[in-house]
């Protein structure tokens, strides 16, 4: 009875077309604009993955990596001086304009980190030589900056080649693997004196102080001992599962720098809200046209049902039937919808824009929505049927 | 009635009634309708349209509940049976035909005669086999993969008629079995049906307006008002009364 099923749905094909559409453009939305969210939220706190320090210490207000407020230059030493840490160095962190050769603007993340350690480098170089850093003029960018930051469009930027960040020379000697900014901008590593040179001066520049704990104690234990003894903010900085960012609480804020960034966004703009608006469409799309084209397509086979009913099929097997024919377009629907958010996928990452990171439980999730709105529709379809008088059959 | 007289009945039908709406749009379809259907016979209910004759056929199918009487099919009183078993009675013990054909135009003539076994719990695989056996009994063996639609009104009423014998039933009811088809077809269809659907031990009901027909029965029931008027056995000696070829003036 359940190949019949099948045979009677795949039978009606601009149904099962409409059908397997509306599934598939839900499943499309939903994937593809949480994906994108998560891509995004990823890109909050870039900094923190390409600038890789176990600890980052901060003014006390602060939140997110991305709005610090500025220390004191003393303030290297105080954490220094904490006994549970090995180590201590400055960062710069900010917003710059750089002047290309040809007189356009591009914004960039500017990071300055210590000229004598090195410390927040970043992790993989692509290109170049990272200890030429310390050489006058020095930068390094990332591979977004090999195109955004070239002569004109098609171009790319080459180990030698120079711009200007505030009338002063920044000559490229590396290029670096890093995580897009969420501003768009590409990152340029240069070293902390250096980058006090390029950007207007201010009485207090130091952004943050990245830090690493002694041998044998914990990343916890060091975050507590820097607040205490400097009574400023200590976060670590390590990847958080989606429980980690879950479980973060008023009553219990997080102390993962991670976590804390992606939730001062999730709670301080409207991209969530935009986002979560077209995921929302994409379900009620997905809800209103497989409902309402399964639902006709029950009712245009109500004849064929009542005579089914009236040979003998229980309510049980006709149920069954409409349960197997409402999944079987769920499933297909969905895989079309998620192969359409692969290709997607595929080219956001191939050109690094838009943002486009899908966390585990995205597609298992989207299944169990997809499925939820399939089950709707075949609710809709077996409480026609359970009415459904076979005598029924009999009226011309 | 005798114990031997009895067991020759397919079915037995006292005091039926059966009445649609409530309050004061209450309609008694059915008033105490008495009937005896027979073994090895083709008995039609003929009567004027709106006078019960569906709606009786539905209670002896087991599609309708009856409001109240005596209804015993095959040895079961139907009456006292749960829905659920009235379901499996009819899955295994009665073969429909309808007027319109009801057959699945996404399915394959072998596939469309196939339903019944398949909701008896057969294999897809030997109920095909079986459907195009009968398939090919009622003539249709060259045609078991096309779809209705690609068949004409009679060759679509064989496949019917193939689907309705396809299990084997003790009672084979036809609505109309002829309505939608025209002098000639409507002639072979039941002359095919007469040939492969009577049987010893099978009785087969039939609805119809249709008095072209009339002479294939053996008994003729003629219905008016929600009352059974006259039961006529027919046969070479006896044909059809003049009367009920003009219903309406039963």
């Amino acid at each position: 009875m359940l190949r019949l099923a099948l045979k009677m749905l795949f039978g009606d094909t601009a149904k099962y077309l409409m059908l397997v559409a509306g599934l598939a453009v839900a499943t499309f939305l939903m994937a593809q604009q949480t994906a994108v969210f998560c891509g995004l939220m990823s890109w909050t706190k870039s900094t923190l993955k390409n600038v890789p320090a176990p600890i980052w210490v901060v003014e006390e207000k602060v939140e997110q990596v991305n709005e610090t407020n500025p220390l004191l230059d003393t303030d290297v030493a105080r954490v220094r001086s904490v006994s549970s840490v090995a180590w201590a160095s400055p960062i710069y962190s900010g917003i710059q304009r750089v002047r290309l050769e040809n007189g356009n603007f591009k914004i960039i993340q500017l990071i300055g980190i210590d000229a004598n350690t090195l410390a927040g480098a970043p992790a993989k170089m692509l290109q170049g030589d990272l200890m030429k850093l310390r050489l006058p003029h020095s930068v390094i960018i990332d591979d977004l900056g090999v195109q955004r930051l070239a002569k004109k469009r098609g171009d790319k930027v080459k180990i030698g080649d120079a711009f200007e960040i505030n009338d002063q020379e920044a000559r490229v000697v590396g290029i670096a693997d890093a995580v897009n900014s969420f501003t768009g901008g590409p990152y340029v590593w240069t070293t902390y004196e250096r980058a006090l040179q390029y950007v207007p001066a201010q009485r207090k520049m130091l952004q943050a102080v990245i830090c690493a704990p002694r041998e044998g104690v914990s990343l916890e234990q060091a975050i507590a001992d820097i607040r205490k003894e400097t009574g400023l903010k200590a976060f670590i900085n390590r990847e958080a599962s989606f429980e980690e960012f879950m479980s973060q609480t008023p009553e219990k804020p997080t102390t993962n720098f991670n976590v804390s960034t992606v939730w001062w966004y999730v709670k301080n703009t409207g991209i969530p809200i935009s986002f979560g608006t077209t995921v929302i469409i994409g379900l009620l799309v997905g809800m209103a046209v497989s409902c309402q084209t399964f639902y006709s397509f029950v009712l245009e086979n109500m004849r064929h049902l009542g005579a089914l009913k009236a040979m003998g099929a229980s309510n049980g097997t006709l149920c069954l039937m409409l349960i197997v024919q409402a999944f079987t377009v769920g499933l297909i629907g969905y895989g079309i919808g998620l192969l359409g958010t692969a290709g997607f996928a595929f080219g956001a990452l191939k050109n690094e824009q838009p943002p486009f990171y899908m966390p585990e439980f995205v597609p298992f999730a989207v299944l169990a929505v997809v499925l939820g709105i399939c089950m709707l529709a075949a609710l809709l379809g077996i409480w026609r049927v359970s009415r459904l008088e076979p005598a029924m059959v009999f009226r011309s | 009635m005798t114990n031997d007289e009895s067991k020759q009945l397919a079915a037995r039908v006292r005091g039926i009634s059966k009445s649609f709406g409530d309050g004061e749009a209450r309609i008694k379809v059915l008033k105490g309708i008495d009937l005896d259907v027979r073994r090895g016979d083709i008995t039609m209910l003929v009567g004027p349209s709106g006078c019960g004759k569906t709606t009786l056929i539905s209670i002896i199918a087991g599609t309708l509940a009856a409001d109240e009487g005596e209804l015993n099919v095959f040895g079961h009183d139907l009456r006292q049976m749960s829905k659920a078993a009235i379901t499996r009675f009819r899955a295994h013990h009665i073969g429909f035909i309808f007027q319109a054909f009801n057959l699945i135009p996404t399915l394959t003539c072998a596939e469309n005669v196939s339903v019944p076994l398949l909701i008896q719990g057969l294999s897809a695989h030997k109920a095909e086999k079986r459907a195009r056996e009968v398939l090919a009994q009622v003539g249709m063996a060259d045609q078991i993969k096309r779809r209705p639609s690609q068949l004409s009104g009679g060759q679509q009423q064989r496949v019917a008629i193939a689907r309705a014998l396809v299990h084997e039933p003790k009672l084979i009811i036809c609505d109309e079995p002829t309505a939608a088809l025209d002098a000639k077809n409507g002639h072979v269809v039941m002359e095919l049906f007469e040939h492969v659907a009577r049987g010893q031990d099978r009785a087969v009901l039939i609805v119809t307006h249709d008095n072209r027909i009339f002479h294939h029965a053996n008994r003729i029931a003629g219905m008016d008002d929600g009352q059974i008027l006259e039961v006529h056995d027919v046969d070479a000696d006896h044909p059809p009364p003049e009367h009920l070829h003009a219903p309406e003036r039963l």
